[in-house]
């Protein structure tokens, strides 16, 4: 799996210098192997084209059958300005290209991007058919319609003392080589940066990459648009390339030649394109040519895509890295096991605080809801709940199965929205704001349910909770680097040592046992520093043992910050609590101290069915 | 170019297109609801439906026997492709169920190129349907109105089915809740199989349906797949009903525009969607939160 390696374990630039001693290279080697130069400048085009693609569908998880529309689009306005406009300049085509597909791509990302999942594929599909007709009928005054546009000149760059004239075969090549050195390069620091580390949150889980504070419609919209870019200069290269812009460019198959060689490839892992264009297109020409296989070759390679899919998900690179890393792991079991049982903590480490409060409201309940309501259809989930937490305060709920808890846990953190009433945190409506707004405030919750970024270690699931925090919302820290986020290491190490999970902090979420994937579950909330925290069962499913660790923790936790906890262990709930609300069909029953609360008639009734009496005596 | 009579045929091929995207869709739509797979390869499944259909044809001569061997040849494909692929793909991540069902597609696509190659196949309409009848003030083609009451009949088939059989409530009940239908003892993977061979079913029919309007060759299905995409989104996923109205809204959508335009037939087709999802982004019929 891709990961961001911590600073200083790789050597630097080692990848962006094999990349180019590769580029150089093949020129001189290729050749003895029969390689056309069209063929690898072709490759090298469909390469750069995937890259922004497996930005998209790779690292973001946006599988996109469209992308043709943007291919065409910066493609045909390269043409046209080289060709009809009489623009003379190539490069400066090329980039306006370029900006017109981002553009483009950022108007379409803002239809297609309202829903996800296969509704993001149907919706990317339609709409590049849309792309294709148009580009056919209303608009073939300036694309040549089914002509495309001839004539597309190569690039030349006028040096003083000479000209560099890159006109076709080996001798664009260079020129190519450059555009995708440069592409790539920018592609692995934006794979590294931090929004290049949100992007892979968003694949891994959306749901949770918003709750720790991401704006994750924006950072997808920000995929889209880099993919966009990379279509649109792609697209361009080409008209270049060919000295024609084909109209085909927009055609369906375009989108799906680039899903199956990304596919092929290795997706998330940037060369992976690149690698499925060369067998896509080697394979082609030796089952054309050699082989004589005619119009079958496309029969044998969507075999060997299916194929692909079923037995190597993740492609060509994705297995030769798979292979790697076991070889590795067996080597590592060879060697003496060193001893990596997650420590339980005698001295806790100091615990980190909530965020600073604000002074207006230092006094007065941090959390107030009145009149709390949720119907689901004819279901009154919540009904009329009033209720106040006071800032420091350990707040206890309990209440039966179908009391309501998580649905009012779900409207606190705004997760659902409430049919009536008003929820006020620190002094400030939050009623009908998102769930990633409420984070960035300073609330959040730990899930019942485990949401954990799974394919990732415990130490990139804490950074991407802790980026939440230190970044806001939104920040397009595209080119920066991981150490770039002052304090990130500091937020993530002491978060990861509050909750004993130090020594596992390499160990992907998979491998994890369940009292720790608990114990991470807290930390993804933790590390953004809330300064309330809603805990949603976190005992849930524990062990006797695991039970009392987890008191411990969240007692250590709760110094500086205000907590409501929800969970069935009553003994824990009356340890930890000062108070505790009662909550049974939807409704607060009673609130009051453990004390009061143990000898309540009303609660005994609650737990014991209530309809007979003789029970509850 | 605008007149009435014009206006009237275009209504009726509306409603002919309307009604065949109407069923693509629903077989579309409950695989998808109840599997959770989106079968990119419906539009290769309509196609091969017809190529199935025109071999029967071949071989017979009779329209009749086309028409049943289509949808039967393609419901055998469908259970065995479910039980020797797709069955495999419940547990993987939505999009590699997109990508086998896209590689799938291409495998058919190229295969039926391989066999029959690119050039264009008929199969005529039956003798009785043939030629023109006359509405009083207009002449219409007699096949296209007779295929508005064969698609018509084919979704009341599959609505008996859906909502009045034992199999059709089991179907429903999984597009519900899988979980659910699986804890109460019924084998769900065969209710799968049997969904996926009735979806594959309905593509397959309306293939071979439409085959004496449009002639066939291989690439005939990707059209269709797209559109048959605005109708689910139009429509709202996993929803038979939807599936129907977005159907008839979509073949209305392209017809008339067309008599108008032909080059913007889909731009209007996207903008009617586009429009749907800022409104009502779950479909019309839709219900929120499936995805």
């Amino acid at each position: 799996m891709s990961s961001w390696a911590p600073a200083g374990r790789r050597a630097p630039f080692l990848l962006e210098i094999i990349i180019g001693a590769c580029l150089i290279a093949a020129p001189f080697v290729l050749p003895y192997l029969g390689a056309a130069p069209n063929t690898v400048n072709r490759i090298l085009v469909w390469g750069l084209f995937g890259i922004g693609f497996d930005i998209l569908f790779g690292y973001t998880g946006l599988l996109s059958f469209g992308q043709s529309a943007l291919y065409g689009t910066g493609g045909m306005v390269a043409a046209y300005l080289l060709t009809r406009a009489g623009f003379p300049h190539v490069i400066t085509a090329l980039v306006i290209g370029m900006v017109a597909s981002a553009v483009v791509g950022y108007l379409v990302g803002l239809v297609a991007l309202r829903r996800t999942g296969i509704y993001f594929a149907m919706i990317t599909v339609a709409i590049a058919e849309v792309f294709y007709f148009v580009e056919f009928n209303p608009l073939s005054e300036w694309t040549g319609g089914e002509n495309g546009l001839p004539g597309v000149p190569a690039p030349k760059i006028d040096l003083g003392f000479t000209v560099l004239n890159f006109s076709s075969g080996w001798k664009l090549y260079p020129f190519l080589a450059f555009c995708f050195f440069v592409g790539i390069v920018l592609a692995m620091r934006i794979v590294r940066s931090p929004v290049g580390v949100i992007f892979r949150a968003i694949r891994e889980n959306p749901l949770r990459a918003a709750a720790v504070g991401h704006n994750i419609h924006g950072y997808k919209l920000t995929a889209f648009v880099i993919a966009a870019a990379y279509a649109g200069i792609a697209g361009g290269l080409l008209g270049v390339m060919q000295g024609f812009m084909p109209p085909d460019a927009f055609m369906f198959d375009t989108s799906g030649q680039l899903v199956m060689q990304t596919v092929i490839g290795g997706r998330g892992t940037l060369i992976g394109p690149v690698v499925g264009a060369a067998v896509w297109l080697f394979l082609e020409d030796i089952l054309q040519g050699a082989l004589k296989l005619g119009a079958a070759w496309k029969l044998v390679l969507g075999l060997v895509f299916v194929l692909l899919v079923c037995f190597l998900p993740h492609g060509i690179v994705g297995g030769i890295r798979g292979l790697i890393a076991s070889s590795r792991r067996k080597r590592a079991l060879a060697a003496p096991a060193a001893p990596a049982a997650p420590r339980p903590h005698a001295n806790p480490p100091i615990p980190m605080r909530g965020r600073r409060r604000a002074a207006d409201h230092a006094e007065g309940p941090i959390l107030q809801a009145a009149g709390l309501t949720k119907r689901y259809g004819g279901v009154v989930a919540n009904c009329d709940i009033d209720f106040a937490v006071t800032r420091g305060e350990i707040r206890g709920i309990i209440g039966p199965n179908g009391a309501g808890k998580s649905t009012f846990f779900k409207m606190l953190t705004c997760e659902v929205p409430p049919t009536s009433g008003r929820i006020t945190f620190e002094g400030r409506d939050i009623t009908g704001k998102g769930v990633t707004d409420v984070c960035q405030l300073g609330l959040t919750k730990s899930y019942q349910v485990n949401q954990l970024f799974n394919k990732l270690t415990v130490r990139e699931n804490v950074t991407i909770a802790a980026l939440g925090y230190l970044r806001g919302k939104f920040r397009l820290d595209l080119f920066g680097s991981m150490s770039s986020v002052a304090g990130l290491d500091d937020q993530v190490e002491h978060t990861l040592e509050l909750v004993g999970l130090g020594g596992r902090r390499e160990v992907p979420v998979a491998e994890l046992a369940y009292g720790e994937k608990r114990r991470l579950e807290i930390a993804l909330a933790l590390a953004s520093s809330p300064s309330l925290l809603l805990l949603d069962e976190p005992l849930a499913g524990m062990s006797p043992s695991e039970r009392t660790e987890t008191v411990k923790l969240l007692k250590s936790i709760a110094v500086g910050r205000t907590m409501i906890v929800i969970d069935h262990d009553m003994d824990a709930i009356f340890e930890l609590a000062a108070r505790i609300t009662v909550l049974q069909e939807g409704r607060v029953l009673v609130e009051g101290t453990p004390e009061e609360i143990r000898n309540d008639a009303r609660v005994q009734e609650a737990y014991l069915g209530g309809m007979d009496g003789e029970l509850a005596a | 170019m605008i007149n009435w009579t014009n206006f009237v045929s275009q209504l009726i091929n509306g409603l002919a297109l309307g009604a065949l995207l109407a069923l693509i869709s629903s077989g579309l739509t409950i695989i998808y609801g109840t599997l959770g797979v989106l079968n990119l390869a419906h539009g290769a499944m309509f196609m091969l439906g017809g190529y199935a259909g025109y071999m029967a044809y071949t071989a017979t001569n009779s329209f009749i026997v086309a028409v049943a061997a289509g949808a039967l040849a393609l419901m055998v494909f469908g259970l065995v492709l479910e039980r020797v692929v797709i069955r495999y793909f419940y547990s993987r991540p939505h999009e590699d169920q997109l990508l086998v069902t896209f590689g799938l597609s291409i495998v058919i696509v190229e295969a039926v190129r391989f066999f029959f190659g690119s050039e264009t196949r008929n199969v005529p309409a039956p003798e009785a349907l043939n030629g023109v009848v006359s509405l009083g003030f207009m002449i219409y083609p007699k096949y296209r109105l007779a295929l508005v009451g064969i698609v018509a009949a084919a979704l009341l088939a599959l609505f008996i089915v859906l909502y009045r059989t034992r199999l059709g409530m089991i179907v429903r009940a999984g597009i519900e809740d899988p979980v659910m239908v699986d804890s109460l003892g019924i084998n769900v993977y065969r209710v799968f199989m049997v969904v996926f061979g009735i979806g594959a079913m309905a593509a397959g029919f309306a293939g071979i349906a439409n085959a004496p309007v449009v002639s066939l060759t291989p690439e005939v299905g990707e059209a269709i797949l797209v559109q048959t995409f605005v109708v689910v989104v139009i429509g709202g996923v996993g929803s038979f009903p939807g599936a129907v109205l977005g159907g008839l809204i979509a073949g209305e959508i392209i017809s008339i525009t067309s008599m108008i335009n032909p080059g913007y037939a889909y731009v209007m087709l996207f903008a009617a969607m586009t429009l749907v999802l800022m409104l009502r982004p779950h479909g019309l019929l839709g219900t929120p939160g499936r995805e």
